[in-house]
């Protein structure tokens, strides 16, 4: 196998590092990789900070394994190679009336990732994270050897290798359980939120499968919190659904282009395309579940010094006061983007180290500049302080010791990774940065 | 009715995105390749993604009685039998130069055995009067340059052959393509230096699919391969004999 020098970075484009890259097409030329040299696997590189960053080391780009083999289009059970997208998924199986049941704001996400992250959609208070719905992986250990775990074959290896961050091995397929599809449309309803405390009431009440929040990161006073819920549900309609050509961000955007007032007075025109009562509007699956990957390469509006994403989830009991802490810090520093999101979370996770938890999550964006850096801090320090947690896919400024704080499943993970990879050979810059398995 | 395609070196990038373009268009597949759970697991892929049929045939270049059951598989389906052949090898000039058997290898998984494979495959085609062969070339057979120029003499030989099977298939309807891809993001090129103008497999195979609609005779894909190519070839030989282009 040939090895090619590549810059890997992080979707944020702060953090990157050189490393060598081996691409295989077949998962024989995997197994060769992986009895001389193991490395950690990547997917299309998705996640913001360093989880898919090994600097200075060798990584396996798992994206050419990206097929599926197995079907079952009675009981919805899908087998697939990990470099599979979601997208592809949504649009192989979706006329075949099946999807897949937990779907990242992305499309193109593939599955390795998914598991590795332990991702979760807009349907997380229902249907709980993507974890909860593999059946089964394939794994390739540091050993070179393959095995096939489910939670009663290793339940513990299970546990820490979803929501793992590839620690464990690389994930060459798994088996997953879809969803029925009704429709290839969906039925959206939004609703103005006037602040906050109505905002995560309208969440909690909310019954819908499918909700979402869209934040004013730049209001304050009375309107600090302010927002659109959108509710949906799939619909029976079997009209196809429009389909409109992906653009692309040709290079990276002037400065201006993310500044304080654009963002300001683009939110204010966002929120007041809402009637004040309401509407309801039919889109594709794709507009719904993955609305910027319309626009390739969207990173890219940020600028060469690319951005952070702070997402971070709350329990029930702290949410409340510390989102209002949060959002007026971020609008005083009035350093947000439009991509804002208040979400409502519930119980479910699969990993010892996944991210959701009962209470609400709240997304937003911010351009790399030194101001932000220190806001990301200070909202770091108050998601810790809350009892809240930040979430390793998007991470790039959390500190070793936040991270032991919010997740306290950590040292019984480390036990599993450590037999596991006695070596160390699947660590990433996340991994090190963290010092994820450096003992307590 | 759905046609038949033959996938020759569907384990390759580029053999496997063509597949799965044939599948969403609701093809009958032939697989055809060396490495039978892979080509199993890419059956597989495009059942689901739509093909009507199909098989995973054991294919080796080298071998000339692998050819039979391939035939065999494709005469199952009624209808128009089309090919798309991927095979290929190419040999770094330095290990020919080293060792000149080497160069007989590249030649035979280039030009020879192809054109073996196809000249059985010709009287079928014939016999149900139509079908297209996509011949993949290579813009490297456009000249003989210092870097490989023995892969390039046998994509050569290979253009030669399929301009001939194309004059014949036509008499009773069929149809060839001579494709000269340029370099394309495979396990071929990945990490080799000097790569320019990459495409990926995907882009490869919508262009193949819309040359076989469009029954164009010669592709060069990306487009743009056929400006360069047509600079490389008017650089007059006194000239071009120093150059290491």
């Amino acid at each position: 196998m040939r090895w090619k020098t590549a810059e890997l970075t992080g979707w944020g484009r702060v953090l990157s590092g050189k490393a060598e890259l081996a691409r295989p097409e077949k998962p024989a030329a995997l197994s060769v990789i992986f009895t001389d040299t193991p490395a950690p696997a990547i997917g299309a590189q998705r996640s913001y900070g360093d989880a898919a960053v090994n600097s200075d080391g060798r990584a396996i780009d798992m994206t050419r394994l990206d097929r599926f083999i197995g079907f079952d289009a009675d009981t919805g059970i899908l087998h697939a190679e990990a470099g599979c997208s979601i997208t592809d998924m949504l649009d192989t199986f979706a006329p075949k009336g099946w999807m897949p049941a937990v779907m990242p704001g992305t499309g193109f996400a593939t599955l390795g990732g998914c598991i590795a992250h332990d991702v979760h959609g807009k349907n997380h208070h229902k249907a709980g994270t993507f974890g909860q719905h593999v059946l089964e992986i394939e794994l390739a250990g540091a050993d070179g050897k393959t095995t096939t775990v489910t939670s009663q074959s290793d339940p513990a290896l299970f546990k820490a290798t979803i929501g793992g961050l590839g620690q464990t091995g690389a994930i060459l397929s798994a088996k997953i359980q879809m969803i029925p599809c009704s429709s290839r449309l969906i039925q959206v309803d939004e609703r103005r939120a006037a602040n906050l405390a109505e905002f995560m009431e309208m969440l909690k009440s909310s019954t819908a499968t499918y909700c979402v929040g869209w934040i004013d990161g730049t209001a304050n006073g009375q309107n600090l919190g302010r927002g659109i819920m959108e509710e949906a549900e799939l619909t029976s309609s079997n009209m196809a659904p429009k389909l409109r050509k992906p653009r692309k961000v040709p290079f990276n955007a002037p400065p201006f282009a993310l500044s304080p007032p654009t963002v300001r007075l683009f939110n204010r025109m966002y929120f007041n395309r809402i009637p004040k009562q309401g509407r309801g509007v039919l889109r594709s699956l794709k507009d719904f579940f993955f609305p910027l990957d319309k626009i390739h390469d969207w990173n890219k509006l940020y600028g060469k010094r690319g951005f952070h994403q702070f997402q971070c989830v709350l329990p029930d009991e702290t949410a409340e006061r510390t989102l209002r802490d949060m959002l007026r810090l971020i609008a005083d520093a009035g350093l947000a983007s439009p991509l804002a999101v208040l979400k409502r979370t519930g119980p479910g996770r699969a990993g010892s180290l996944s991210f959701p938890m009962e209470g609400f999550t709240l997304a937003l964006d911010f351009p790399n500049s030194e101001k932000s850096r220190a806001l990301v801090a200070q909202l770091n320090t108050l998601a810790a302080e809350a009892g809240g947690r930040i979430y390793f896919a998007k991470d790039s400024l959390a500190t070793a010791a936040q991270a032991r704080l919010m997740y306290p499943e950590l040292s019984e993970w480390q036990k599993t990774v450590e037999a596991a990879d006695p070596e160390g050979a699947f660590k990433t810059d996340l991994i090190r940065r963290l010092k994820l398995r450096d003992p307590a | 009715m759905s046609q038949t395609w033959i996938i020759l070196g569907a384990g390759s990038a580029m053999g496997r995105a063509f597949a799965r373009k044939a599948a969403i268009e609701g093809a009958h597949l032939v697989l055809a390749a060396r490495d039978q759970d892979d080509l199993d697991r890419t059956a597989t892929d495009c059942l689901a993604r739509g093909a009507a049929s199909a098989a995973a045939v054991l294919f080796d270049v080298r071998n000339p009685e692998s050819f039979a059951p391939i035939y065999d598989a494709a005469k199952a389906n009624d209808g128009i039998i089309n090919a798309a052949v991927f095979v290929g090898s190419m040999a770094p000039q330095g290990d020919v130069d080293a060792d000149p058997n080497t160069g007989d290898l590249t030649i035979q998984d280039s030009f020879t055995g192809p054109v073996n494979f196809l000249h059985g495959l010709a009287p079928i085609m014939e016999e149900r009067k139509g079908g297209t062969v996509l011949g993949i070339g290579s813009v490297a057979g456009d000249r003989g340059r210092i870097g490989n120029y023995t892969y390039g003499a046998a994509k050569a030989g290979f253009h030669t052959y399929l301009s001939g099977l194309r004059n014949r298939l036509n008499r009773s309807g069929g149809h060839v393509v001579t494709v000269k891809p340029g370099f394309v993001d495979t396990a071929m090129t990945w990490g080799i230096e000097g790569m320019f103008l990459v495409a990926s497999p995907d882009q490869i195979a919508q262009d193949l699919w819309t040359a076989h609609e469009k029954r164009k005779n010669t592709l060069y894909t990306p487009f743009f391969w056929r400006y360069i190519m047509a600079i490389i070839k008017s650089i007059p030989e006194p000239i071009f004999k120093k150059l290491s282009v």
